[in-house]
């Protein structure tokens, strides 16, 4: 039951040829998903992104993570060898009924976005007497 | 024309093989976390590096989110810079469940060739969100100098 609180959306699914109108690539982040007693976290890779750079949407109870990216240039240098490529992340996650929409948290700590998706109250189970007639 | 991708049965067995490593090889192209610069062992090599260079120095960039400062370790020696440190996995609680891992995490080292022997005593690094920038100065007495020339 709980392996389909959060799913992936499979949109985009690998492509990180996409681009962008400022001529920047988009790329998949990879994602941790852990989910405990009181809600979900999700972590993102988003090097070179800052904590004001980050757009998160909620929309029907999908969550989308976009993250600009402040390109890495060394001033006076020109580029040599290059083993990775920079862009901006984005990546889309569909929520299950048990989270809370409007308590969800987000920070960026040194290029990683710490999303904390708590559940709604549990509701309690009644239990109803049967009375005599 | 058909333009489906074909099964041949070759009788050759390492032609096959080689059909699978190419397929793998796709497959996994796309993915940011398979770097494509493998290290001797045949593993993507960690952290993937860029390197800029101007006349007398260079710089080297890496991307090490979620590491702290502390855990990281720069060393120099002549013309070779090593990388190592430890991306710590998350603390969660015992009750936690994992739905997806994704992100890289243990103890990572790397040597990488510089383009000229540097000065260990003059380095910078900087790291901020999570990007990690390294300026390496050229000698004194290594750097070119130009010589003159003068008409008889």
């Amino acid at each position: 039951m709980t392996k389909d609180v959060v799913k992936q959306d499979k949109r985009g699914n690998g492509q990180d040829a996409v681009e962008t109108t400022r001529g920047a690539h988009i790329y998949r982040p990879a994602a941790d998903i852990c989910e405990t007693e009181n809600g979900v976290v999700i972590a993102v890779d988003m090097p070179g992104v800052g904590p004001d750079d980050v757009d998160i949407t909620l929309e029907k109870r999908v969550l989308t993570i976009h993250g600009r990216i402040r390109p890495t240039q060394p001033e006076g240098y020109r580029p040599v060898y290059a083993e990775y490529g920079e862009g901006d992340y984005e990546r889309a996650f569909s929520l299950s009924e048990e989270i809370d929409e409007a308590k969800i948290k987000a920070a960026v700590h040194s290029g990683v976005l710490m999303l904390e998706l708590p559940k709604v109250e549990p509701a309690r189970p009644r239990r109803i007497e049967v009375k005599a007639a | 024309m058909m333009l489906y991708p074909s099964i041949s049965y070759s009788r050759d067995p390492f032609l096959a093989m080689r059909r699978l490593q190419d397929e793998f090889d796709r497959a996994f192209a796309f993915d940011r976390a398979f770097a494509p610069v493998l290290s001797e062992t045949g593993r993507a090599a960690y952290p993937a590096v860029n390197m800029w260079q101007s006349e007398n120095s260079v710089a080297v960039t890496t991307e090490l989110p979620g590491v702290e400062p502390d855990d990281i370790e720069i060393s120099v020696k002549d013309d070779t810079l090593t990388l190592s440190g430890e991306r710590k996995a998350p603390e969660v609680g015992d009750k936690a469940a994992w739905h997806m891992r994704e992100r890289p995490v243990g103890k990572f080292a790397r040597s990488i060739r510089l383009p000229f022997r540097v000065n260990p005593d003059n380095v910078e690094a900087q790291f901020a969100n999570g990007v990690l920038q390294i300026e390496l100065q050229r000698p004194q007495e290594d750097r070119p100098r130009r010589i003159q020339v003068k008409a008889a």
